[in-house]
């Protein structure tokens, strides 16, 4: 677990992430895995009693964990959100964006470089799942 | 035209810092090639054939002279003198080195210009009419909702890593000038019934190895939502498009094999899902770009004649010389297809040319065509004789818009690295074949494009004659495509058989113009005949 | 006969391996043999070139030059512009590629 990089304050959960299909299974479960390209849609009805969604990125440029995170955080999942596997620093700030707050990269990502990653872009120019004001909101307040 | 405000002035040097930090990370061994080249690909920053490339965006092809300037001066410094423009409206400069590329974005950030997603898989530079803000038939002016999408799009946190690259583009008139349905989402503006501006969506059009023509997903939304729509075929697209296959990739196959209703059914459910996240900035935020966008100072009561006594003149001005929507002004484009010149070449001292033509003629605006010209939008009527002057002694007044040595072609085989043939001498020996200017006229409108390798980057399923350049066991062979069109007669190209040389594809394009002079009947282009009697008379006199 | 090329990393030139260095002149290449795997492995690492790989070549009279129509024009630069064509080994290399 050393090499988990998290932003949050409450603790670590400490069960494994399931598959989705032993999650199905075995309804007590409260930490999930989802692979690149499953449905984040089928884990809506359960939100409330997980505590970490675990999505794997099985290569960095297969873009679909990004979706599957905003549509988790837009259906009102607040848990932890974790991406796993080829994570590397350069997508850190989308990844926070799109509501990850934690991440295992596969290769371990230095602390200092994730921190000067992630302070780098002041402003946004979209709406996404991190609650971060887009320009077009501040050009009118 | 729009003007960076301090936001967008700071995520464009925000990205040159970003880069310089990568670059350095690079060439200190702190990335290997691998994990950079997405990197400067996202950069527009490409590993060519000879040496890297960088293509710097032009939104939606509109550029100010001191801008354009600016290109001069990249060329001259940076480059060996002389850039490309492109089909999707950008420049390429050809001979870039890596350690000096940070500096170049610099100077480039300095006039409000970037090279952000001009490659990679992400959403590209959105791409539009050139004759946005100055066309008689337009519903309005197109660019303010590119440059509202060019902001959404730009660092996209969920779209930065699609299936395939993503081109957009945004006209609104009914003549299609931006090939607007060969694109992955081509938007055009319209008015409804009650007068109010809304967005008719297009999705998975787009050439390459499987040319289609985008279907209508939506005919309507409200102007308010624009965004939020995108976002919802993007999701779509960005959550089952094909990632098993790259030549799969594109948003056009999954249209394709999901079928436009169910995909439209996706996307619907998906926008009313997203029209609760607040996703689209407020009518005022679309107000301020809108404002950018507003009709430079026109002088009235200016007159429309024109002394056409020279008659070298009365050429060009017939030829490129298009109506404007305000009286005593005119659209002028200026040809960069000098006959045996490079399609889409420019020299640093012609583009400090077309710099300066622009701040004195037009309202220090030009434009960027998909066919690689530049144009002058608001040029006075009465300074087109002077202005023509100007261009004929810089060899920038070959007076053949929409004829056939107005030729779009890739770069191919001479500088890239994908190119399977070699397309600008091909068009060098098209353009000196017809080099007459009288004959040119005579063939009348004829849109020949040429792409060196499938890709299709020279347009060849859109041109009336297309062709494709091949690699036939180790030797360059050319396919001959007829009866594209990337305007609103949209239409795909068929081929018309076995390929030929180099000097053989000439000689059939000939041929062909043959059999359609031939065979016309009043008032028909070239396309136009073709539609009417079919393949059959142009393959006969091909191959007999 | 076989020879190895790639681009410099940091101008993007492309260079041919000459059996200690790269050069940017195709008829300084060098056949290379079964080696050619760990001087790509030695140069990679060493940060000075970029995406090699080996092409076919032959001796012509003049000098090495690749087979293939696109290697050609690679080492000899592109054929629309001859005033920026790397200095050719042949004097009448204009006339293979026209």
């Amino acid at each position: 677990m050393d090499n988990i990089l998290r932003f949050r304050d409450d603790g670590a959960s400490e069960e494994p992430a399931v598959t989705l299909d032993s999650f199905f299974d075995q309804s007590n479960a409260t930490a999930v895995r989802l692979e690149d390209g499953e449905d984040a849609r089928q884990l809506i009805p359960y939100l409330d009693r997980l505590a970490m969604i675990e999505i794997g990125f099985s290569a960095f440029g297969d873009g679909r964990g990004y979706s599957a995170a905003r549509i988790l955080r837009e259906h009102g999942y607040t848990g932890e959100l974790r991406a796993q596997g080829d994570v590397l620093v350069d997508q850190l700030a989308f990844m926070r964006r799109c509501g990850f707050d934690s991440f295992a990269p596969e290769k371990p990502i230095n602390a200092a470089d994730a921190k000067k990653a992630l302070a780098r872009w002041e402003e946004v120019y979209q709406n996404a799942a991190d609650g971060r004001k887009p320009i077009w909101s501040k050009r009118h307040e | 035209m729009y003007k960076y405000d301090s936001y967008d002035q700071q995520m464009v040097d925000t990205r040159v810092e970003e880069f310089r930090d990568q670059v350095e990370r690079r060439i200190a061994g702190k990335l290997t090639e691998d994990q950079f080249k997405p990197l400067r690909l996202m950069n527009g920053l490409y590993l060519q054939l000879h040496a890297y490339m960088l293509r710097v965006a032009i939104p939606y092809g509109t550029l100010n002279g001191k801008q354009m300037r600016m290109l001069a001066h990249i060329a001259r410094k940076y480059d060996r003198d002389y850039a490309h423009f492109t089909t999707r409206q950008n420049i390429q400069y050809n001979w870039i080195k890596l350690a000096e590329t940070p500096d170049l974005l610099a100077d480039l950030a300095s006039v409000e210009m970037h090279a952000i997603q001009t490659s990679g898989n992400c959403i590209r530079n959105i791409s539009s009419d050139q004759y946005a803000g100055a066309a008689a038939d337009e519903v309005t002016d197109p660019r303010p909702y590119a440059e509202l999408l060019r902001q959404w799009s730009s660092f996209h946190p969920e779209f930065s890593f699609l299936p395939r690259k993503f081109k957009f583009a945004v006209i609104a008139s009914d003549e299609d000038r931006a090939a607007m349905r060969l694109h992955d989402i081509g938007i055009q503006i319209v008015r409804n019934g009650d007068g109010e501006i809304g967005a008719r969506f297009y999705a998975g059009g787009g050439m390459g190895r499987t040319p289609m023509i985008a279907p209508l997903i939506r005919d309507f939304v409200p102007i308010g939502e624009l965004v939020s729509y995108a976002e919802a075929i993007l999701r779509v697209y960005n959550r089952y498009g094909r990632r098993d296959n790259k030549y799969k990739a594109r948003i056009k196959i999954l249209v394709h094999e999901m079928g436009a209703e169910e995909f439209i059914k996706e996307v619907e459910a998906e926008f009313t899902h997203l029209q609760g996240q607040n996703i689209d900035a407020p009518a005022a935020e679309l107000e301020r770009i809108i404002a950018h966008f507003e009709d430079p100072a026109f002088e009235t009561g200016l007159s429309d004649e024109i002394d056409r006594s020279d008659p070298d003149f009365a050429i060009w001005l017939d030829q490129n010389v298009h109506a404007h929507k305000r009286p005593g002004y005119a659209i002028a484009t200026i040809s960069l297809k000098p006959v045996g010149g490079i399609p889409g070449d420019a020299s640093s001292a012609q583009m400090d040319l077309m710099a300066d033509l622009t701040e004195q003629y037009s309202f220090d605006e030009c434009r960027v065509t998909h066919s690689q010209n530049i144009v002058l939008p608001h040029v006075r009527k009465a300074d087109l004789y002077s202005l023509w002057q100007k261009l004929d002694e810089a060899g920038l007044a070959s007076p053949n818009l929409d004829l056939i040595s107005d030729i779009i072609a890739c770069p191919g085989l001479d500088y890239c690295s994908l190119a399977n043939a070699r397309s600008i001498p091909v068009a060098q020996k098209i353009a000196k074949r017809f080099a007459d200017i009288d004959r040119q006229k005579e063939l009348g409108e004829l849109k020949l494009k040429i792409s060196g390798c499938i890709n299709a980057c020279g347009h060849h399923h859109a041109g009336h004659i297309g062709i494709l350049g091949v690699d036939r066991k180790g030797t360059e062979n050319y396919q001959l495509l007829l009866g594209g069109s990337g305007a609103e007669d949209v239409s795909l190209a068929k081929i018309t058989g076995p390929g030929f040389t180099e000097d053989g594809i000439v000689d059939a394009i000939e041929t062909v113009t043959d059999v359609y002079v031939a065979a016309r009947e009043d008032g028909e282009r070239f396309v136009d005949t073709y539609r009417r009697l079919g393949m059959d008379p142009f393959k006969e006199a091909l191959y007999g | 006969m076989k020879i190895l090329t790639g681009n410099d990393l940091k101008s993007g030139d492309v260079v041919w391996w000459t059996g200690y260095n790269w050069s940017r002149h195709v008829s300084d290449a060098i056949e290379v043999g079964d080696t050619v795997d760990q001087i790509i492995a030695r140069e990679i690492a060493a940060r000075t070139v970029n995406d090699c790989y080996t092409v076919d070549a032959e001796r012509t009279d003049t000098g090495i030059l690749p087979v293939h129509i696109k290697e050609k024009v690679r080492a000899t630069g592109p054929t629309v512009r001859p005033d920026l064509k790397i200095a050719p080994p042949d004097p009448a290399a204009g006339n293979w590629v026209i």
